[in-house]
């Protein structure tokens, strides 16, 4: 199945993209996705902090996908 | 559940939150206002930008009110936070708590921003004179289920 993953902040700049579409086989995990993000998107591959989202609502990597759900990838947050 | 959770990419301003909450059976409205710093770790900072997943952020900040009325009680509570590039001085959030007495608004108002700072996707990118760098924070996983 092909997903779109949401990117944000320093990971979305280090894209060059807001979001990224990847292919995974069905029932793949956030993390198998995350996988095929940093596959494609070198200035990604070292990143060891990602949080993940499904519809809006923080994830875990081992949460396995659908293909209808909203996904999202970010760094650490820093607001206030 | 009464209460005002929005990411705005204008100015705020902390008035514009204590309306939200305000009510005649409530003795006393709690406020915070983050401003834009003008260094970090000793480094001078020039403007502040912040980047948001609103829709997200948005939930989890009502979330936060949730969790702030089962644990003080305080069903007001109003927070808006700011996007895009702010000067400093700059408000880049605002939140007010309102309850009968003036203890169990500061406890919440409290709550609420430590809350806020551990799990709403919101992300500070300092300028400075010379570049510009993303902050993060310290990244234990708020995952849910």
């Amino acid at each position: 199945m092909t997903v779109s993953v949401l990117l944000f902040a320093r990971y979305r700049e280090a894209a060059g993209t807001p979001s990224v579409e990847v292919e995974v086989p069905a029932n793949a995990t956030l993390a198998d996705v995350w996988d095929r993000v940093r596959a494609r998107i070198p200035s990604l591959r070292r990143e060891e902090r990602p949080l993940f989202s499904c519809d809006r609502a923080y994830a875990r990597g081992d949460r396995a996908l659908t293909g209808r759900e909203e996904i999202a990838v970010f760094p650490p947050v820093s607001g206030g | 559940m009464a209460g005002l959770y929005r990411i705005v990419e204008r100015p705020i301003d902390v008035e514009e939150a204590i309306r939200a909450v305000a009510g005649p059976d409530r003795g006393a409205i709690a406020t915070f206002i983050g401003t834009a710093r003008d260094h970090h770790e000793g480094r001078p900072v020039r403007a502040l930008e912040y980047h948001a997943y609103a829709e997200m952020a948005e939930q989890v900040m009502r979330d936060i009110g949730r969790e702030t009325e089962a644990l003080f009680g305080t069903p007001h509570v109003a927070i808006l936070h700011r996007t895009g590039r702010l000067t400093i001085g700059e408000p880049s959030v605002v939140i007010a708590v309102a309850a009968e007495h003036r203890r169990e608004a500061l406890a919440a108002c409290a709550h609420v921003i430590e809350r806020l700072k551990e799990i709403v996707p919101i992300w500070k990118k300092e300028h400075y004179a010379d570049g510009a760098a993303w902050i993060e924070g310290s990244g234990s996983t708020p995952a849910s289920t």
